[in-house]
């Protein structure tokens, strides 16, 4: 017992991988330190709002409330009873050699750790569509966090573009909340989505719960759609250009875009912390490399959207797996997993339907005109990260230094897969061959004098 | 009640809380993050340094750093993740004493 309090077990991430792990931890007598970029835990999924918002976690996350109530309870209870340190409102900014910087306040603090679990979690995967760099375009996240953070939509009349869950689930919310949505326009045509079928029918109620959704979008939704442009005035944008189906032109009017295509895992710290990554066909991603349970070596382990992205339910049992894992590498006594074991291996499956069904628009991508926006931070052109591969050939990093896509401040996060697919339709190769954009510290803005306030 | 970017669709009984946007006095709700405060009454956040096209925010979970504003003393901040305070001082453009 002494043994196990002399040893600190840091958590990034307060989302359900990073509370399942931390209770783990704790279970088996340790005091781990959670870090969150959140002011009350929950991660992204189950977001809460801040003090004084009434809403009930029915309303707010619908089908999920039990499994949310029960991972706030457990959190606080486990903060009230001193069982594990919350660092709130703080950033992992950057990693090296078995210590964290942490930015909170303005001020950065150097935390060691002789186990790390990274559950950072997700973003979403968005591709570029001409005029996206206006006002008024989101990502689907965020009109989500807008509505359940906040209780606002992002705007009067709203388009949703993309494809996956979220593109279903936000429209079917944003309706119920009473928002004026104008038109769901999904690029997987009812023919690729049928591809996912078998591997959606690994959870036949969550699949039929989908479907539910998208009844209650009747006439918005349209599915195998070709997004032209995003037109916008002075002050934002007004309207979403589109081709049906069938070729024939749209145009709807509108004030808001929100857009994604499922999930984008968030990397940078793994990758600060030594991680190996696979290019991963299935989700047209790098991701860390790990065994089964999580393990990325150096006392690194991964746990939910950061490493597979399998969902909520998944990122659960996956914080449970890294901890044990943890425990097991400091020679403590760990529950058995194989029941948790079991059950990934139900949800991996419905993840790959979920890829077939609602793939990354790959094509959409390598057709941008040369005056379309990829990199938002800097309005770098698709044509500039074409020239830039004229000259760095076709390697992710030498274009990333040649036309600066992925140096801007979100660091690549929502340019990178857009980037990697231009430069790999320019060279005649595949994303896997043309690498990816290297992680580089720190991995949010922060002022210089969060450092010299440092001593 | 209000004419900018955001319709407010819940949690309307908050307290009002005052702040200060371009030196004009507004009004936002306790709770209210500084993205939402300024876009209730406003349409943008700030201008792209890049292009002609002013920003509003993109991804809401402080990945993107699209959403980040100025504020009369100087220091830049980002509005999707900081709760407006009252009393608050936000700008939509540089500060007059910014080079």
């Amino acid at each position: 017992m002494s043994e196990a309090s002399s040893q600190k077990v840091v958590i990034v991430g307060a989302g359900p991988a990073g509370i399942r792990a931390a209770a783990t931890l704790i279970e088996a007598g340790l005091h781990p330190v959670v870090i969150d970029e959140g002011h009350r835990a929950g991660g992204q999924i189950y977001r809460r709002p801040p003090d004084g918002f009434i809403r009930p976690p029915e309303q707010l996350y619908g089908s999920e409330a039990t499994k949310a109530r029960a991972l706030h309870a457990l959190f606080d209870q486990l903060v009230e009873a001193g069982r594990l340190t919350h660092c709130a409102g703080s950033s992992v900014i950057a990693a090296h050699e078995r210590r964290l910087h942490v930015l909170r306040e303005g001020e950065v603090q150097v935390i060691g750790y002789d186990g790390l679990i990274l559950a950072t979690g997700a973003s979403d995967r968005v591709a570029p569509v001409p005029g996206w760099q206006s006002a008024g375009v989101y990502s689907l996240g965020a009109a989500q966090i807008a509505l359940k953070a906040q209780g606002v939509a992002l705007g009067r009349h709203i388009v949703l573009i993309g494809s996956g869950p979220l593109l279903t689930l936000v429209g079917a919310q944003l309706l119920k909340a009473g928002a004026d949505v104008a038109a769901v326009l999904d690029t997987s045509s009812w023919h690729r989505q049928m591809r996912g079928l078998s591997g959606l029918a690994a959870r036949p109620i969550v699949a039929l719960r989908g479907l539910v959704l998208r009844a209650r979008l009747g006439g918005r939704y349209h599915a195998g759609v070709t997004l032209e442009r995003i037109e916008a005035d002075a002050s934002g944008i007004i309207a979403m250009r589109w081709r049906d189906a069938g070729g024939r032109q749209r145009v709807t009017q509108c004030d808001m875009v929100g857009m994604g295509w499922h999930l984008r895992a968030e990397t940078h710290l793994a990758d600060l912390t030594g991680c190996a990554f696979d290019y991963d066909e299935q989700w047209r991603q790098w991701l860390p490399q790990t065994d089964t349970m999580g393990r990325a070596g150096n006392g690194v382990y991964l746990a939910g959207d950061g490493a597979r992205l399998i969902g909520a339910d998944g990122a659960e049992i996956a914080g449970r797996l890294a901890a044990v894992a943890c425990l097991t590498d400091l020679g403590h006594a760990a529950p058995s997993v194989r029941a948790d074991l079991r059950k990934l291996t139900r949800l991996e499956r419905f993840a790959l339907g979920l890829a077939r069904a609602f793939p990354w628009p790959s094509e959409m991508v390598r057709a941008l005109p040369d005056d379309a926006i990829v990199c938002r931070c800097e309005n770098i052109t698709a044509g500039a990260v074409r020239e830039g591969a004229d000259f760095g050939g076709g390697e992710a990093n030498r274009v990333k230094s040649v036309s600066r896509a992925g140096m801007g401040r979100c660091q690549g996060r929502y340019c990178q897969l857009a980037a990697v697919e231009l430069v790999a339709a320019h060279a005649g190769c595949g994303p896997k061959d043309v690498g990816r954009f290297r992680g580089q510290a720190p991995v949010r803005p922060t002022p210089i004098g969060a450092f010299l306030r440092e001593d | 009640m209000n004419t900018g970017r955001i319709v407010r669709l819940a949690e309307r009984d908050r307290v009002e809380v005052q702040f200060f946007l371009d030196g004009e006095m507004r009004y936002a709700l306790a709770g209210d993050t500084v993205l939402t405060a300024m876009l209730a009454p406003g349409h943008t956040l700030r201008k792209s340094e890049f292009g002609p096209e002013p920003r509003a925010g993109f991804c809401l979970m402080g990945a993107c750093q699209d959403c980040w504003v100025w504020q009369e003393a100087g220091p830049r901040l980002r509005a999707c993740s900081t709760p407006v305070t009252g009393g608050m001082r936000l700008r939509t453009t540089a500060p007059a004493s910014w080079p």
